[in-house]
């Protein structure tokens, strides 16, 4: 499934594409762009070989972002570094810059790649530099590359180093917690089980994963480490035990717990101890999410009816409503710099990706599935995450805030649920 | 006398394969019960002792497929499911020692996690309704399933109607 490497060019709506993807659980299609997007070509580095995917990855994350606008390189068109570079030649193209570089072998049998982005006109290099990699983490120097030239161009990190978390529903009774990287290569299993597993929480290091597992025949929260597999139980006390989320500082998450006979929010500490009682109603209080700077949680409380989003200090107390538009209003999740939350609304038989800016209570809906689910901000607050279905089996798409831009992150088998976008690896 | 001494043992072993709190008993223990240990008449004990495991387990069965239904957005019981509360209710007053499970369950619609509380809300519902019923509470324990077990697979109202419901596992 993992093997055969593909290569396939897509027209979206606004023909852009997207070349040379190894075939991975998850495979990357652009079907939106914004406006105003950067002209960029990226040809083949010097001496790449045509199965090797670094190229491939650097344009693949530059597309995942819609703000680029890859230029198509003729066959064969390769520029190593910037003296090289026949400025006019490249210009005729479209492109304002291009990404130029060069493979060769360096020193103890490893990789070294070499990158300048130069602009033509005026002409200037904006971002250059080097690694020495092992064959196997040419990927990861593809996903560094394309962070400095998108750090060049767009003044702010990327989210091509971070990855995401899912579970794939291979049927009923196969389940597989997955991690891959943003682009969806190098997914590997984290946790099969025949039972249903849901609500993966990445912790703010990115090392380890809270998840509810129904493996003992209930919800009990679980912590993975990802380094060495070792797992450990959270939370399993009597009643069901769901929705972790990590406290910024991970010392301490919020679950779910039934043990006052309602669903309602507790803090544990990572490494165990008594839970402590955050929420005090008799209605249905769950998916908590921190806010990023620890202080405040959101949360769902069915206390006016039916179930809205609110936010309340992360230490208990008021809880303030922030969601009045439609009557279903579920899983929030706060945007990286704290202004905006993403949640999931119904409308009629729809359920719809909201973007809800706190300041000015703007609430966009930017997706236009008939279905979508558990959305979560990138690292950098510039895509949101859901799951989706599309006719029989379900996708995961990334749309940017503002709704323009969108990337479907397409399943090759199974069903993608619960989508959790990770913190940027150092 | 080697007769009633066989008897015991096969008594023995049989109500060590009964208990499920107890090991099995060990095979040389039958030479070593040296007297008769049973005085009472022994065919009619072995027989009711088995019949009425039998007859516990024939219950348990029958009353694993009662399940409880609820309304769409809803958890009270419905005047239709009321006598298969009662049902349960009498089986496990009966059977203070049996604990159950009662698992929560929701259509496809929504979101994971706030199914899951509106499943544990109709597991919660139904202990209740027992223990208004006179079960005690240490008997039960209430879970959600949410959206993630759903008996029928399929998107029709009757699918959905099938999947919002509670079911009373017994351990």
């Amino acid at each position: 499934m993992l093997n055969s490497l593909w290569c396939r060019r897509l027209a979206g709506l606004l023909l852009l594409w997207v070349a040379a993807f190894a075939r991975a659980d998850l495979s990357v299609d652009i079907v939106g762009g914004g406006a105003n997007r950067y002209p960029l070509a990226v040809p083949a580095f010097a001496g790449e070989a045509a199965g090797d995917a670094l190229t491939g990855i650097v344009r693949g994350d530059l597309a995942l972002t819609g703000m680029v606008d890859l230029k198509p390189v003729p066959a064969g068109a390769i520029a190593a570094d910037a003296a090289q570079l026949n400025a006019p030649v490249w210009r005729t193209l479209g492109a304002n810059a291009v990404l130029a570089g060069r493979m060769s072998a360096g020193t103890g049998g490893l990789t070294r790649v070499d990158y300048q982005l130069v602009q033509l006109a005026p002409r200037k290099v904006l971002a250059e530099g080097g690694y020495e990699v092992p064959p196997a983490a040419l990927a990861d120097a593809g996903h560094r590359i394309a962070d400095a030239v998108y750090r060049a161009l767009f003044g702010e990190p990327s989210f091509f180093l971070s990855r995401i978390a899912y579970v794939l529903k291979e049927g009923r009774g196969s389940y597989a917690l997955q991690v891959s990287d943003v682009d969806g290569r190098n997914a590997r299993t984290v946790l099969r089980s025949k039972e249903p597993i849901i609500s993966p929480a990445w912790s703010p290091d990115g090392g380890r994963l809270a998840y509810v597992s129904f493996e003992t025949g209930k919800p009990v929260v679980w912590v993975q480490d990802l380094g060495s597999g070792q797992r450990r139980v959270l939370a399993n006390y009597r009643g069901s035990n769901s929705a972790p989320a990590w406290r910024p500082d991970g010392q301490a998450l919020a679950v779910v717990l039934t043990t006052s006979g309602n669903s309602q929010i507790y803090l544990v500490g990572a490494g165990g101890g008594a839970p402590q009682r955050l929420t005090r109603s008799g209605a249905i209080d769950t998916e908590p999410d921190f806010s990023p700077d620890g202080s405040r949680i959101a949360f769902v409380s069915d206390r006016s009816g039916g179930p809205q989003v609110y936010v309340m200090p992360a230490a208990g107390g008021e809880p303030q409503r922030v969601s009045w538009q439609g009557s279903y209003n579920v899983s929030p999740r706060f945007s990286p710099d704290g202004k905006q939350l993403t949640y999931m609304r119904r409308e009629g038989g729809r359920f719809r990706v909201v973007v809800h800016d706190l300041a000015s209570n703007d609430a966009r809906v930017v997706s236009d599935e008939v279905y979508g689910e558990s959305p979560s901000f990138a690292p950098n607050g510039r895509m949101v995450l859901f799951a989706s279905d599309a006719g029989a089996r379900s996708v995961l798409w990334a749309s940017s805030p503002d709704g323009t831009s969108k990337v479907r992150l397409g399943t090759v088998s199974g069903e993608v649920q619960d989508p959790a976008w990770g913190p940027a690896r150092p | 006398m080697f007769k009633r001494v066989l008897m015991a043992s096969a008594i023995a072993s049989l109500l060590a394969a009964c208990s499920s709190t107890q090991p099995p008993a060990p095979a040389d223990t039958a030479p070593a019960v040296q007297q008769p240990v049973v005085t009472a008449p022994v065919t009619p004990a072995v027989d009711a002792a088995a019949e009425a495991q039998a007859r516990l387990a024939a219950e348990r069965a029958r009353l694993a497929k009662e399940s409880v239904y609820f309304d769409f957005d809803s958890n009270a019981i419905r005047a239709d499911q009321q006598a298969r509360v009662s049902q349960h209710a009498e089986f496990l007053k009966a059977n203070p020692g049996q604990q159950a499970q009662i698992q929560g369950n929701t259509d496809a619609r929504g979101s994971r996690e706030y199914n899951l509380a509106l499943g544990q809300r109709r597991a919660e519902s139904v202990k209740n309704a027992l223990e208004v019923l006179g079960v005690k509470g240490d008997q039960l324990e209430a879970v959600s399933y949410g959206k993630e077990k759903p008996r029928a697979e399929g998107s029709s109202a009757a699918d959905f109607a099938e999947n919002r419901r509670a079911d009373v596992a017994y351990r």
